[in-house]
């Protein structure tokens, strides 16, 4: 078996994984190298071809090849060594040397290791199949998931059906129903099994309001029929237990599902090597510096907590390249005596990325990101520390489709453990008059 | 004129059609279905049963047990995944001790080595994930694991390699019985495809065993298909237990089992409701059962399915198998009413209706008769050696196709172009696991379809889940507008 060596090895060649290895050059980092499955860099915006990408990035809206071709033709520039059609299909790590083996497959090398000082995991996440949503009913063909979906119609040039049902108002979802429609085929409606949509409200004007397609609320798929190809399904609305209503169940004849139930970090690798996982996000638990659990393990994007943006996806993951760099060039803040802290999700909080803090490499401000449970009009978002109220900030609106961030100043927690240790950071949302 | 004609490619007929074909005889295999493998063979629990539960002197209890001991033997010449994994019958109550007692008798009649009843902490020690509720158990060693699949399918392929032709997409509408002009029987069948001519005609039809039997015989038989559902988890919920879990039947109702699978998932079910025979779909009632019954054998069932399906049993009105000649109808032999333990007993009746059959044909083993088969390899199995060596061959073995059953290019082009190989994206599947994993083909289905095409030399439009109208591509982009 040949094998390689890598200071840094990047698994996953999307969004992230751009990101990560620009800001690691950019840190002065030599020897990176990207792995990627896919036959070219850009991942999953490949095929997003709708515009809307980069407002936040670089202040103009571009569709999804067109941003990461910016931050491909980094990578080109900067002369970054990246490898593609190549599955990384396992990571290993040594304790005594602190070194990870990457074990990898293509078709022109066959199988090799990459023995790497500290890797970057950015695979980014997979969608929910019908099968984990326990739909009733048969199995034909017709069934989709929404990115699916996407692929087939935009990199393939393929139609899929012509008369679409869409469970879930997942952003895909969301986006396919227009996509579909653009196609000619006649989209009757999206269900979505909670009271509200996943998906942002952009996408709920511009995809569905604009072109008549209903979004049934708290609404779900019961059964499908047809033995060969989807011939149709059935749709009835859920109770607030999210059960089906009897009496309320309506046909819809079509030729095709497409599923955007959520999307799942696709940490197959991360557990391999041993990173602990957070049952909430199905993500790694990370530090400030989003290191995982094994020293010099880093994790970003949507393999660490699915994003709303690619431009947030993006800023995580500079991150991260940055830090892994300044490990690998020993520029990394030494830990003190400083304090260490947890962040604690709560009341209507889901989860927060990061999970700790190390207060002595946290950088002047941390922004922590997070997802709420329900939506919320008019609450305040309020951290205490120890169980000291810290902040209040009023939040007119808070919706579970959309990425939610904190922003932590060092200095104001530094002169707080001036005054003595603390142990935790909790985040959560109240009343407005609470 | 063919020698023999057999009906249907499920596990049953496949195994026929593999032992004639050991003989000097001209077999053909008629299958409604696109692919072998499509019925009740591949919508079961995957279990090779040890035997315990058959009445003593029952055809099932006959086959079953001498299929359990086929199975070792085969599953090695033939390249399938088996494992011995034993199987618990676990009584949840106190009362059920006598049930368990009864099974073991039973199992002891029946031929079954190494029963055993084990009380509780000798259970937990086997599985330390048992129900608290489990007070004793019966502990029956040789039972087994199979991939339902591969074995049906390499049943075939042998048969395939020996001679046996088989016809797919082709219905039995009618036979009839005919004299020829020498005055030997003959029967005629027409079909959907072409019609035939044979001199014996074996009916391994499933849940249609009784509407092709009684096409020619007088006496009677009816088959009640009985729909089991079932529910496939995620492989990280694998290893919640190493054995099949049954159930004693309860007053809540008959039991569910909770088994590893042979690839390292954890599936539940099955339930028991009564169907028509084309009624393969899921219901929300019978997927809570499975999951709420399954439960009650385990400390805590995870709820991480993956996909569920559900499968037709052939049940005959008797109760029994139904295997042999039929009395009225010299030359057509049946394998009807083959339920649980049907997939354990199909080497056991294959061997049993190819000995007779050949006998009344007269006919001779061949010579140069095939007994192995080498199976698809497998990269997510094989050792880094043996990945080596396999690229290094085809570099193609390199080329990931489905990431979470890690199964690549090599393994699906050996699938579609290998003996009987895979014309569908389903028959693909079976034979290489690519699509089976946690994201159900989200993601390999688009690399799948291309290569289909290309080794089968037809459009993309062409390429089908299972045959039929069973299309994915609907044209292409601007052609609807």
């Amino acid at each position: 078996m040949q094998d390689k060596k890598a200071d840094l090895v990047i698994i996953g060649g999307g969004p992230a994984g751009l990101a990560a290895a620009a800001a690691a050059r950019k840190e002065g980092l030599e020897d990176i190298l990207i792995i990627e499955r896919d036959v070219r860099l850009g991942g999953i915006l490949n095929q997003c071809i709708h515009n809307g990408f980069g407002l936040h990035t670089f202040k103009e809206e571009l569709t999804g090849p067109e941003y990461a071709a910016r931050y491909i033709r980094q990578i080109i520039d900067e002369k970054i060594p990246f490898m593609t059609g190549t599955m990384a299909v396992n990571i290993s790590f040594d304790e005594k040397t602190g070194l990870k083996t990457v074990k990898a497959m293509n078709g022109d090398e066959g199988l090799f290791n990459i023995e790497a000082k500290a890797v970057i995991l950015a695979m980014g996440c997979r969608e929910r199949p019908r099968g984990a949503l326990n739909i009733p009913g048969y199995r034909p063909s017709g069934i989709y998931s929404a990115g699916t979906a996407q692929y087939y119609v935009n990199m393939e040039g393929r139609m899929i059906g012509k008369r679409v049902v869409i469970l879930g108002s997942g952003d895909i979802g969301l986006i396919m129903a227009r996509r579909m429609t653009y196609e000619g085929a006649k989209v009757l409606c999206v269900a979505e099994l909670q009271p509200y949509s996943g998906g942002l409200k952009r996408n709920i004007v511009q995809c569905l309001d604009d072109f008549d397609i209903p979004l049934l609320l708290s609404h779900t798929v019961v059964d499908i029929k047809g033995k060969r190809r989807v011939e149709g399904v059935t749709i009835a609305e859920v109770d607030e237990n999210r059960k089906p209503i009897p009496g309320t169940e309506q046909f819809y004849e079509c030729d095709t599902l497409l599923l955007s139930c959520g999307l799942i970090p696709e940490n197959e690798l991360s557990l391999a090597v041993g990173v602990r996982i957070n049952p909430v996000t199905g993500g790694a638990f990370v530090n400030e510096s989003l290191e995982t659990n094994i020293p010099g393990v880093y994790a970003c994007g949507n393999v660490l907590h699915v994003h709303d943006l690619v431009d947030y996806v993006s800023g995580e993951a500079s991150v991260a390249g940055k830090n892994a760099a300044d490990f690998l060039l020993g520029k990394e803040k030494k830990s003190g005596d400083e304090i260490k802290f947890e962040i604690r999700p709560e009341n209507g909080v889901r989860y927060s990325v990061p999970s700790t803090v190390d207060l002595a490499k946290m950088p002047d401000t941390l922004t922590v990101r997070f997802r709420v449970g329900a939506e919320y009009r008019n609450v305040n978002l309020v951290t205490y520390v120890d169980g000291k109220k810290m902040t209040s900030q009023p939040k007119a609106v808070m919706a579970p489709g959309e990425m939610q961030q904190l922003i932590l100043v060092k200095k104001r927690l530094s002169e707080l453990a001036g005054r003595g240790p603390f142990h935790e950071l909790t985040v959560r949302i109240e009343e407005k008059d609470a | 004129m063919r020698d023999v004609t057999i009906i249907g490619a499920g596990v049953t007929g496949s195994a026929v059609a593999m032992e004639l074909a050991a003989y000097d005889l001209d077999i053909l295999v008629i299958e409604k279905e696109s692919d072998v493998c499509e019925g009740t063979s591949k919508a079961n629990s995957g279990i090779v049963h040890s035997g315990y539960d058959a009445e003593p002197g029952s055809l099932k209890a006959r086959f079953n047990v001498e299929g359990n001991r086929l199975i070792h033997e085969l599953s090695r010449a033939l390249d399938f995944p088996f494992r011995e994994n034993g199987s618990l019958v676990l009584s949840l109550e106190e009362e059920g001790r006598a049930k368990v007692e009864e099974l073991y008798e039973r199992g002891l009649a029946n031929g079954v080595p190494g029963l055993k009843i084990l009380e509780r902490d000798e259970l937990t020690k086997l599985e330390p994930n048992v129900s608290e509720n489990a007070v004793c158990a019966l502990f029956a060693p040789t039972g087994g694991i199979v991939c339902p699949f591969n074995m049906n399918i390499a049943f075939a392929e042998n048969a395939a390699d020996n001679g046996a032709d088989f016809v797919f997409d082709t219905q039995v509408k009618k036979i009839t019985k005919k004299t020829s002009e020498d005055g030997s029987i003959f029967f005629h069948i027409e079909t959907s495809g072409e019609d035939f001519d044979t001199k014996v005609l074996v009916n391994a039809a499933g849940v249609y065993a009784d509407v092709i039997h009684n096409m020619v015989s007088d006496e009677k038989i009816h088959i009640t298909p009985r729909k089991g559902q079932y529910i496939l988890m995620d492989k990280n919920a694998g290893s919640l237990v190493s054995h099949t879990l049954f159930q004693l039947p309860t007053k809540m109702g008959k039991g569910i089992l909770v088994t590893p699978t042979v690839h390292g998932n954890l599936m539940a079910g099955p339930t028991a409701d009564d169907a028509d025979p084309e009624d393969t779909s899921t219901t929300a009632e019978g997927l809570d059962t499975v999951l709420t019954r399954g439960a009650l054998s385990v400390k805590a069932l995870p709820r991480m399915p993956i996909t569920s399906f559900a499968g037709l049993r052939a049940h005959e009105d008797g109760g029994d198998f139904i295997v042999g000649e039929a009395k009225d109808v010299p030359g057509f032999f049946d394998a009807a009413g083959i339920e649980s333990p049907g997939l354990t007993a199909a080497p056991a009746i294959g061997k049993y209706l190819g000995t007779l059959i050949a006998e009344k044909l007269s006919a001779r083993k061949k010579a140069d008769h095939i007994s192995e088969r080498k199976g698809i390899p497998s990269i997510a199995l094989a050792d880094d050696e043996e990945r080596e060596k396999l690229i290094k061959q085809d570099p193609s073995y390199a080329k990931v196709v489905c990431r979470c059953e890690l199964v690549t290019e090599g393994e699906i082009k050996n699938a579609i172009t290998r003996t009987l190989g895979a014309r569908t994206v389903d028959g693909v599947k079976r034979r290489t696991r690519a699509g089976m994993g946690r994201c159900q083909a989200g993601f390999c289905l688009a690399r799948t379809i291309p290569i289909l095409a290309e080794q089968l030399g037809v459009s993309f439009e062409d390429v089908t889940k299972s045959g039929g109208g069973s299309y994915y591509i609907d044209g292409n982009i601007k052609d609807l507008i």
